[in-house]
């Protein structure tokens, strides 16, 4: 297991460089500058504030000087956000971010759970097409059609939740709802399949042949056996949160990461760019790895290799 | 077989099932009856689709959603179980009529001990403590012949070899001391060696527990050492049913003498093994008459206008087959056969009593090795 574990440890660790290295050099492909009026200032002016960044020596150097600076938790200044350090940055942005993503995958799988398995053992029933119906419009709207649609009725026309803005929980509830609605209709489609399949599997006719009852076979055998591969859909769901958020937080106006790295972009503020890719690329090798631990754990046939290797 | 006509356990009169499908309705159950009697076993023997597992499934109400039983009942104690509710079929199932599938390899859960799994009949059933059901678990695990029972008790299935998991199996079938235990092809996915084991485990079971057994197989040669009587079943109906002894030395129709001249014997010779020609009729349109007919070299011409009714053999042996009408012409069945029928004239004394000859010439695959 331990040998495992560095394993995975040494591959954590050549993808984040690998990252690092691809979203540097793709970063300086960006069209225009840091400067947000460049036309006024004078090119000695340019050359002298490019050279307090170090944005003047060759981009090799200055992906060095970055990955040397990383390696030590420097992430630099922020051009943008009065020189702070980006890390500072990103900690007052986190909480937010993190709640509305947590808040979002615990409502989104919970709900595909049920509603996915309701429509597998309710198969090919009014009961299945309605949930079908349901998961496939919340797959194909995108999210910020959803923040939007759900701001204008939900916010402005029922005025039951606050339009835009961060301050108390209700302040998360429409962004919650928004972010949610992906990884919802994956996690019901994925259900669902997962379960017709169980429940048509030997083990089950066994368990009716014991004389469960419906809801003893559905929660003894079917749902054990179909939630464990649901493991490995955490991450990619992860994944579809991180880049929802970027458009459902601006929408919102939250003072979340997403909002930040949207900003950072269109003004070319190199650090908080690099900053923001490396905390998402982290969070997202970490999930990654904790999803193939559990997934271990919970399930005892590959527990064994496990043990093994 | 001492029992008299009403110490049947179960009955299945005129039993009539369809699946509705998109191409129409399958006719998969056409007029089946059957008994068994207390302790017996009952071999229900036919290729893929004749029907033997609908048959077994519609026993315990398990059959698939679309099938519909379009006729015919299924006494169990006297009582019709295709009328009783899912709850009270629940009651029953597990309880009173178990089941024995096909593949061990995939009908224990991969995600439970095997422990909880024994022991879950139990909790259903008798709702006794989960200790207690643990306990007797390890007891019957025990008495499946599993090696230190006490620590295996919690592993997981893919943690046994095929054999072991079909005595799990069988563990969980008889943890309740089911008076029925229907066996659905149980050891047709384990190798030759196993299979022997498990069928000499499962005739001891039966003596300990008491308990009748319906043994499903397309596998006469599994069938000789275990069973007391045989229904041969073809196309959705019973074409000849007798005592073991009865089909293997006398058997009366063309499809029991394809069936066991398709089995290898002690004394077969090389390239004597002969297969039925052709494939089962579409049950989604029988053919009218007798549904053999088209594979079958003896068939009459009465057989493609008229179903057969059974014709009595004896008390307890009966085949549904023109050429016992005594107006049928008289043929000779195919050379291992007649040896067979030979052999059953010579093993009544004058009396027209049994005499078993002293060696069982009952051909099996293994079975015979068991039996000492």
């Amino acid at each position: 297991m331990a040998k495992y574990l560095l394993k995975r440890l040494f591959y954590l660790l050549l993808t984040l460089f690998l990252i690092a290295t691809i979203t540097f050099f793709m970063m300086k492909l960006l069209p225009g500058t840091p400067l947000s009026n460049e036309s006024k200032l004078s090119h000695a002016q340019i050359q002298m504030i490019y050279h307090t960044y170090g944005l003047d020596k060759p981009v090799w150097q200055q992906y060095l000087i970055y990955l040397g600076g990383m390696v030590q938790g420097n992430f630099g200044l922020s051009f943008q956000f009065d020189n702070q350090p980006v890390s500072y940055l990103l900690a007052t942005r986190m909480p937010a971010s993190f709640q509305l993503g947590v808040q979002a995958m615990i409502v989104g799988v919970l709900l595909g759970i049920i509603v996915g398995g309701i429509a597998a053992i309710r198969r090919n029933t009014w009961v299945d097409g309605t949930m079908t119906i349901i998961s496939i419009l919340m797959i194909s709207i995108p999210s910020f059609v959803l923040a939007i649609l759900l701001q204008y009725y939900l916010g402005l026309k029922a005025g039951a939740f606050p339009v835009a803005g961060w301050g108390n929980f209700a302040y998360t509830i429409l962004p919650t709802i928004a972010l949610a609605g992906s990884p919802f209709a994956t996690t019901a489609r994925f259900i669902r399949t997962e379960m017709v399949d169980v429940m048509s599997s030997d083990y089950i006719e066994l368990a009716k042949a014991k004389g469960l009852t419906q809801t003893g076979v559905v929660y003894h055998h079917a749902l054990r056996n179909s939630l464990i591969p649901l493991i490995t859909l955490i991450g990619p769901l992860t994944v579809n949160l991180m880049t929802g958020s970027l458009v459902v937080e601006n929408i919102f106006a939250v003072p979340g990461i997403g909002e930040q790295f949207v900003k950072s972009i269109t003004t070319n503020d190199y650090p908080t760019i690099m900053g923001i890719t490396m905390m998402y690329s982290v969070l997202l090798v970490i999930v990654l790895l904790i999803t193939d631990i559990v997934y271990g754990i919970v399930d005892p046939r590959i527990r064994l290799q496990g043990g093994q290797s | 077989m001492e029992n008299t006509e009403n110490e049947n356990l179960i009955e299945v009169n005129n039993l009539k099932i369809n699946f509705n499908t998109y191409a129409g309705k399958v006719k998969a159950i056409r007029d089946v009856s059957f008994h068994l009697k207390k302790g017996e076993t009952l071999a229900i023997v036919g290729e893929s689709g004749s029907g033997k597992s609908v048959t077994t499934r519609s026993l315990m109400g398990l059959n698939a959603d679309n099938a519909e039983i379009a006729g015919g009942e299924i006494l169990f104690h006297g009582e019709d179980v295709l009328k009783k509710s899912e709850k009270e079929m629940q009651e029953i199932r597990g309880m009173d009529i178990a089941m024995i599938f096909q593949d061990p390899m995939t009908s224990l859960d991969p995600t439970m001990k095997i422990g909880r799994q024994i022991a879950e009949p139990l909790r259903i059933h008798k709702h006794i403590s989960k200790d207690k059901a643990m306990a007797q678990a390890l007891e019957m695990l025990k008495l499946v012949g599993i090696t230190d029972a006490e620590h295996r008790i919690n592993d997981y299935p893919h943690q046994f070899s095929g054999g072991m998991r079909q005595r799990i199996v069988i563990a969980i079938a008889l943890i309740c001391y089911p008076e029925v235990l229907i066996a659905d092809e149980p050891t047709t996915a384990l190798d030759v060696t196993i299979q022997a084991q498990i069928l000499k485990l499962m005739k001891e079971l039966q003596e300990k527990i008491e308990t009748s057994i319906i043994f499903i197989t397309h596998d006469l040669g599994v069938v000789a050492g275990m069973a007391d009587r045989i229904a041969v079943m073809y196309a959705g109906k019973i074409v000849e049913y007798g005592t073991v002894d009865e089909i293997f030395y006398n058997p009366q129709h063309p499809y029991t003498w394809g069936l066991l001249n398709s089995m290898p014997t002690l004394d077969t010779q090389s390239g004597e093994l002969s297969a039925i020609p052709g494939t089962p009729p579409d049950l989604l349109d029988p053919p009218k008459g007798d549904a053999f007919a088209a594979r079958n070299s003896y068939a009459l011409k009465i057989d493609a206008e008229q179903e057969p009714p059974f014709f009595q053999v004896s008390k307890t042996h009966a085949a549904a087959t023109w050429l016992l009408d005594p107006r049928a012409p008289k043929v000779t069945p195919p050379a291992a056969i007649a040896k067979r029928q030979a052999q059953w004239a010579s093993m009544h004394n004058e009396a027209g009593e049994l005499v078993r000859p002293e060696t069982p010439v009952t051909p099996t695959t293994t079975f015979d090795d068991d039996r000492e």
